[in-house]
């Protein structure tokens, strides 16, 4: 079912007869993962295999005095207990920096500390045992001396002089910072006929990815090699982290991701005790596992968001946005997270702030500081909600300030359909967006005036009900840009190799990973559809860096859009390669042949000549009987990364409708709609399900997920009965639209979608609150939104 | 105590003979003694739903249930009722509204589910939506696995979805 709107394009290798390309097809090998035969790591058993526990700091800020590991070195089943300094033996520092982050700094981050703690939660010592129980006990009897150090938890006081500072080395506590002045914001500010501010605050929240990360690392002495199988979103970045710091060659390290039970960004980055646990299997050359426990998971998994961010909108009377103006501060923990840095998500905030609007003048700054808290970094939809919470809250500030109606003020400043490309004022360039497209298909979808007249009839009743809408520009296909140029060995190509074996059927070997959203589907689809093979005759082989080309993996909405591209370039020069051998057969030229449902046919009349097992029997087993000279070559590879633009953006617009109960503060979400553009839609079932899961993600955000902190620095939420998220029970229906702009960067067309769900959620609920609301003239500018904040802000809790 | 204990119990229709300690919860004896890595591990505490079991005939989280108090019961894992065919529909239903991305979640939904369907032949999506409300998955927003549940209900009575 593709109920978009096609917007450009003719006929394309898209258009191939029985093309899967816009179809909803099940995607394959379904079936084991719902017998409870998948591999996820957690399930993963070697021989000599040995569990690691990591012995954690109960403070936020501590010199570590002294260890004791004595009584636990001798309890049952213990095969080490091992302290940072002895695993620093095998296992360099690192630091999470980008040189394109002009001024961003951190400090050296060790495996496992050496004298100092600076979270509650950072490991303190290793204790290998024969299983995972007896580790446990041993890490009770590990007795370390801590001198606790005064720790850094308030972001609004980080920078004040009477803070300590965290690392003394770097001089102060500010990470990184980002100003841009573009256009002339005090000059739009001053001529406008009104100027709204606000403060909006973003809790910390967490991916909390059902299986929690796994890694079993197994170093074998005899062959020099470390095989490390893990739920990893980036399997080539891990090959090259761990030789780096673990003083191997890349050749010395095969990364292995099988099935992976959740990522979400959570799983793209490499962290501190996995790090650890490579150097483990190595230092104690035997395979030594790690999973996560749900509390050490809350604890050291990154978290997100947590920024203050102080907005500005001009508007004048007639609805023009005149400009918006930010100042945005956010705190990522002791360290920027490496490699990628947790600075990407306040330089994101910077670049996307009124990204959808016209108004040309925009102001911003945004500060990083460093806390005693877990680190934070990137995770779904890096810095959109953010941006989004901001602009949208602003405009519909802005618009309830002159009585405007929050589509009629969107229509009116939105950028139009017809303006591409262009670029927005932070210098973000946009090949072609569709904003005005999908809000009147987001209009119709909701049937927005029915919805507000029952909005106004329930009103009398003292039902409250709220309209809250957001639209947003997302961020896929991110090429060099986001970490090449900055120094990070993190592939921006993906490569697809594909070959027709001797059977007839196709093997595609691809960079991507598998975490769920349907890499393997869409690789299938697009090779199946360009090689005119039907579907269950092509396997999908993923996640080895020993069997699949160099290349990103699956993350930042790539997959589709560039791991796409790779398989449908690939495919192309196969059917080159295969309408050679054919022609050579048959004595024909290959510009008369095509392929068609696994045979070879006359691209006139399709008539059939042979099928590609009979062509695959004669190159592999006859040779002889094929033209002297004749090369048969059944294989081909081909990678891609976008040039033209760092980025392909694309857009949206979501809905939500809620009631509020004045008297409880809860919330009851009754229906939501989004519309967004990924470009070419490969399994349009596939999009849908991107979209809704993201939505899900920013309403956890939005109403329920929250790392609380004390002042010291403990985390005191950290197990899934008091850190909500969203379950079946609260959650509404989801209905999805589509616009079709395709990128004609590529051939495909495709642009991601798996940002966009929540990227503008939280905008949509907080914006439907506050209309909710709106009787009791209220407004609420901080998530999650709680039942408290709610009955706070009416003034009753 | 904390000598191993001998149980006796049959699992997914098997009769299974083990040495545990007290200590050890049923989804850790499932997992780690039998090798049957379809029941998962989520939250440990009884929350997430994803080591979902049937234990005698009920669903009960295998985290917050021991091994020793399985003693002479009839436990089913997800492997057991795939196997048997007993919830090959659901499963195809899942299949075709791709109610599942991850799937670590799954084997449990679909326990849950079949749980519903067998005490409620004909639930409205409210009620679908609260039997599985004690099973969390992160990737789908629930709304397709509800579609495919409800679907699955509607064929079982012999009515078109």
């Amino acid at each position: 079912m593709n109920d978009g709107v096609d917007l450009n394009r003719g006929l394309s290798v898209l258009d191939r007869p029985n093309s899967y390309i816009g179809k909803t097809v099940p995607r394959p090998n379904l079936d084991r993962l719902m017998q409870g035969r998948g591999q996820y790591v957690s399930d993963m058993s070697l021989p000599r295999m040995a569990h690691v526990v990591f012995l954690r700091s109960p403070y936020a800020h501590a010199r570590i005095v002294s260890i004791d590991a004595a009584a636990a070195k001798a309890m049952p089943g213990v095969i080490a207990v091992v302290t940072g300094r002895e695993l620093a033996e095998v296992i360099t520092p690192w630091v999470g920096v980008l040189t394109h982050l002009k001024g961003l700094k951190s400090a050296p981050q060790h495996a496992i500390a050496i004298d100092r703690v600076c979270w509650q939660g950072e490991a303190v010592a290793a204790i290998a045992a024969t299983s995972r129980a007896l580790a446990e006990d041993a890490a009770e009897q590990v007795m370390v001396d801590y001198e606790e150090l005064t720790p850094v938890t308030d972001m609004r006081t980080a920078l004040a002089t009477e803070t300590p500072v965290i690392h003394p080395d770097l001089g102060d506590n500010l990470a990184f910072e980002r100003n841009l002045d573009a256009g002339e914001i005090d000059k739009a500010f001053a001529g406008s006929d009104e100027v709204v501010e606000a403060e909006f605050v973003f809790g910390r929240h967490t991916g909390v990815t059902l299986e929690p990360r796994a890694v079993l690392a197994d170093w074998n002495p005899g062959d020099q090699r470390l095989t490390i199988y893990q739920g990893t979103q980036a399997p080539h970045m891990v090959q090259n982290i761990s030789a780096k710091h673990l003083g191997l060659e890349e050749a010395q390290v095969r990364v292995v991701c099988k099935d992976v039970g959740g990522s979400f960004g959570i799983k793209v980055h490499i962290y501190a005790d996995e790090m650890a646990t490579y150097a483990l299997a190595k230092l104690l050359r035997r395979p030594i596992k790690f999973v996560a426990d749900r509390v050490e998971s809350f604890n050291t998994d990154i978290h997100a968001r947590d920024h203050i961010c102080k907005g500005r909108i001009g508007v004048n009377k007639d609805g023009t946005i005149t400009g918006f103006e930010i100042d945005d501060l956010t705190g990522i923990g002791p360290y920027s997270m490496y490699p990628r840095t947790s600075a990407i998500e306040a330089n994101q905030v910077v670049n996307l702030v009124g990204g959808p609007y016209t108004a040309p003048n925009y102001r911003a700054r945004a500060r990083v500081v460093f806390q005693n808290k877990n680190v934070t970094c990137q995770y779904r939809a890096v810095g959109h909600p953010i941006a989004c919470s901001v602009t949208e809250g602003l405009v519909d500030l802005a618009a309830k300030k002159i009585g405007m109606d929050p589509v009629e003020i969107r229509r009116k400043n939105l950028i139009a359909d017809d303006a591409y490309p262009c670029a927005s004022p932070s210098g973000m360039k946009f090949e072609a967006l569709s904003h005005q497209a999908s809000l009147d298909r987001l209009f119709a979808m909701m049937d927005y005036n029915a919805l507000r007249a029952e909005q106004a009839e329930l009103r009398k009743q003292g039902i409250y009900r709220g309209i809250g809408i957001a639209s947003f520009i997302e961020v896929t296909n991110p090429a060099a840009a986001f970490y090449g140029v900055g120094g990070a060995r993190i592939s921006s190509q993906d490569g697809v190799t594909v070959r027709l074996d001797a059977t007839g059927a196709v093997i595609c070997q691809t960079s991507l990973t598998e975490q769920g959203q349907g890499s393997e589907s869409l690789t299938a689809q697009i090779v199946g559809s360009v090689l005119g093979v039907s579907m269950n005759n092509v396997r999908v082989i993923l996640g080895d860096t020993d069997n699949t080309p160099y290349g990103g993996g699956t993350w930042a909405s790539r997959g589709a859009g560039i791991g796409g591209e790779a398989a449908l370039q690939s495919a192309k020069a196969l059917r080159s390669n295969i309408l050679d051998v054919a022609a050579a057969i048959l004595q024909a030229q290959p510009g008369d042949l095509d392929i068609v449902d696994n045979a070879v046919v006359d691209a006139a009349g399709g008539a059939q000549r042979i099928e590609l097992h009979e062509l695959a029997r004669i190159v592999y087993f006859r040779p002889d009987t094929l033209p002297p000279g004749f090369q048969a070559e059944l294989m081909a590879t081909r990678h891609y990364v976008p040039r033209d633009y760092p980025f392909a953006f694309t857009n949206g617009v979501q809905a939500s409708w809620l009631e509020v109960d004045p008297n409880t503060g809860f919330i009851k979400l009754l229906k939501h709609w989004v519309v967004e553009d990924c470009g070419t839609l490969i399994n349009p079932q596939l999009v849908d399900e991107q979209i809704r899961g993201g939505v899900v993600q920013g309403l956890g955000a939005a109403m329920y997920e929250h790392c609380i902190y004390d002042e010291r620095g403990q985390l005191t939420n950290a197990n899934m009965a008091d850190y909500l998220v969203p379950m079946a029970g609260e959650m509404p229906d989801i209905d999805v639209g589509h616009v079709v702009s395709p990128t004609m960067e590529s051939e495909l067309g495709a642009k991601g979608a798996g940002e966009a769900g929540t990227a503008g959620a939280a905008a949509c609920v907080a914006n439907a609150v506050n209309d909710a609301l709106s009787p009791f003239d209220v407004t609420i500018t901080e998530i999650p939104l709680t039942p408290r904040l709610i009955l706070t802000a009416l003034g009753v809790a | 105590m904390t000598a191993p204990v001998p149980i006796q119990l049959t699992v997914n229709g098997e009769r299974v003979e083990a040495q545990v300690l007290p200590r050890l919860n049923l989804a850790d004896f499932l997992r780690d003694q039998l090798g049957l890595t379809g029941t998962h591990v989520g939250c440990e505490h009884g929350v997430c739903g994803a080591c979902t079991v049937r234990v005698d005939g009920e669903i009960v989280r295998a985290c917050l249930l021991l091994a020793v108090q399985t003693h002479g019961m009839a436990v089913e894992t997800i492997e057991g009722i795939s196997d048997s065919g007993e919830v090959a529909d659901l499963q195809a239903a899942f299949r075709m509204r791709n109610a599942l991305q991850c799937g670590y979640c799954t084997p449990a939904m679909l326990m849950t589910a079949q749980d519903l369907l067998r005490h409620e032949p004909a639930p409205d999506r409210e009620q679908i939506r609260e039997h599985l409300s004690g099973n969390y998955c992160r990737c789908t927003g629930y709304h397709a696995i509800i579609d495919a549940v409800e679907a699955t209900a509607l064929a079982r009575r012999g009515e078109a979805s």
